[in-house]
């Protein structure tokens, strides 16, 4: 198996690692058991995703996507931020093994989740807003 | 940065006196061992030599050793050619194994199962043994092969290989006991005789020989069917033209693993006793695979809160080299079947590391890996939710301390 140098780079000194003790939306998704749990962590100031943290349990993949995707949803607004794809977050980081890809769901999927609780803390359902979250298709098998 | 390679049980550098015996055939001593003018002669004379150094260092004939392209032919060729044989020779259909072999003995076995065996994969225990009453309890009138691993590859526990053997021999209608042997060679003494073994597995690049080359030993008596045809190699047995210089490394290997073999086993599992010893006070880790039947140089730990593939590439970073049963370096979804094997629950086996070491590491290499290794853990596990969960009391932690030593 071969990772990036992107990849390399990113798990060896991975950005915005740690947590946010007032974080205005948290997500955690993944679990012990596939190998896999990212915490992600957001500041958000008149929608703008001002701060943002992670903490991941996971391979090489799993804590450079967590890391890639911090730092492209850092200082955007929200609109931005809940567009994000796996698919970004792949090209991002040039590329990735074949089964590696569904760390960058997760990736994915963490900041999503994150976003939700952020909704349901300030009485927004986020169903309509982010759709349906989902298990990783790795984890749910 | 000094670079420690700690993975000796997934390969090892081929030594300079071992590369010197192979290299005339190569070049000066190229030639066919099949072609009759002396330049073949030479190099069969080549061939036939590795052969007696096989045959000695296992306490066999020179007769009953086959060259092939390592252990995975081996396994399959003595488990596959046997099992179809007595299948068609007396209606036997059934094969004994273990749940933890090598794959290229398991996926071997459920190859079978699709042309019609019976295959029992007897259940090893928390400790990763089985015992010989296991095996002779599953025996049947219809068992044509018994293939039980001498030493696993990844948690390095030593099975009661001669008692499996004699209670294969003592059935009256002979079962044969093969035994895949890649991880044991070298390492501990073996002698087929008295170990009352028919047929066993060997691999090259595990002694410092080159990859793609290893012998199958075949007691004489026992019908030996070909598993590659062709060519007339090997007593008609296996096809293919001699890897002559990978031969000529094999024998001179085995001669040398197996020469002293007791005080370089004491010399190595003092290294590995220190590692276990210093690497199991970090907090919330345990050792996986029995302590006392066990293989000189295998540590193999678990540490919940860390996924094994980030644990060997910050290991790396440090210039060690070692391995993990984590999914991530299995290339699939599960852990490996040997950590689940004995019973871990995915989390634990995820967070496993397994350092292999012989007599080529050093006392100052271990005085490094025990230096760093703590110091990763603290890393990942700083950033790692499942510690954090572990540490509060989350996720009802309550069901890993069966296995894990205590947090502090
Ligand atoms: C126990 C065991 N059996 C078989 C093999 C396969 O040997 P080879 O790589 O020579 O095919 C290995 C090594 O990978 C092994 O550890």
């Amino acid at each position: 198996m071969l990772y990036s140098e992107k990849v390399m780079e990113h798990f060896t000194n991975p950005r915005n690692v740690g947590e946010i003790p007032d974080a205005d939306g948290v997500g955690e998704v993944g679990n012990a058991k596939c190998g896999d749990i990212m915490k992600m962590y957001l500041k958000i100031d008149n929608g703008i995703v001002t701060d943002c943290k992670f903490k991941t349990f996971g391979c090489g993949a799993a804590i450079a996507t967590s890391s890639a995707a911090t730092e492209m949803i850092k200082g955007q607004p929200i609109e931005t931020v809940m567009k994000l794809t796996n698919k970004a977050v792949i090209d991002s980081l040039d590329g990735l093994p074949a089964q590696k890809l569904h760390c960058s769901v997760l990736a994915e999927q963490a900041v999503k989740a994150a976003l939700s609780d952020y909704y349901t803390k300030n009485g927004i359902d986020p169903a309509p807003i982010l759709g349906e979250i989902g298990e990783c298709a790795h984890c749910a098998q | 940065m000094k670079q420690i390679y700690a993975d000796n049980a997934a390969t090892t550098f081929v030594t300079d006196e071992i590369l010197g015996a192979m290299m005339p055939f190569l070049t000066g001593r190229f030639g066919n061992p099949s072609s009759i003018y002396r330049l073949g002669m030479d190099a069969l004379r080549g061939v036939e030599h590795a052969r007696k150094q096989c045959a000695d260092a296992i306490g066999a004939k020179p007769n009953e050793i086959y060259f092939t392209s390592g252990g995975s032919e081996a396994d399959n060729w003595a488990i596959k050619e046997t099992a179809r044989r007595l299948k068609n020779e007396s209606g036997k259909n059934h094969i004994i194994t273990t749940n933890f072999e090598h794959h290229a003995v398991l996926h071997t076995c459920q190859a079978l199962e699709r042309e019609g065996f019976d295959v029992t994969y007897l259940p090893v225990d928390e400790r990763g043994l089985i015992t010989a009453a296991q095996v002779e309890a599953a025996l049947t009138d219809k068992t044509a092969i018994v293939s039980i691993m001498y030493a696993n590859n990844e948690i390095g526990t030593l099975l009661p290989i001669a008692e499996i053997g004699e209670i294969c021999r003592n059935r009256n209608n002979k079962v044969i006991f093969h035994t895949d042997a890649v991880q044991a060679v070298g390492n501990i003494h073996i002698d087929v005789k008295s170990q009352n073994i028919d047929m066993m597995s060997v691999s090259g690049h595990k002694i410092h020989a080159p990859k793609g080359i290893g012998f199958l030993y075949c007691k004489n008596g026992i019908n030996l069917r070909n598993f590659i045809h062709g060519g007339g190699q090997e007593r008609g047995k296996r096809a293919g033209t001699e890897n002559t210089a990978g031969i000529a490394a094999l024998g001179l290997a085995m001669e040398i693993a197996t020469r002293d073999i007791q005080a370089k086993a004491e010399k190595v599992a003092k290294m590995r006793d220190r590692l276990i010893s210093e690497l199991s006070k970090i907090p919330a880790s345990c050792v996986n695979g029995d302590l006392k039947n066990r293989l000189p140089g295998n540590v193999n730990l678990s540490f919940i809160g860390v996924e094994g593939e980030s644990l060997l590439l910050n290991m790396d970073l440090k210039g060690i080299s070692a391995s993990s049963g984590s999914a991530c370096t299995s290339g699939s979804l599960d852990p490996s079947h040997v950590l689940l094997a004995l019973g871990l629950p995915h989390e634990i086996a995820h967070g496993s590391c397994r350092i292999t070491i012989n007599e080529y590491n050093t006392d100052e290499e271990i005085d490094i890996i025990i230096k760093e290794v703590p110091e990763i853990i603290s890393k990942i596990r700083s950033m790692s939710p499942l510690w954090e969960d572990f540490v509060n009391g989350k996720d009802n932690a309550q069901r890993f301390f069966k296995w894990l030593s205590p947090i502090k």
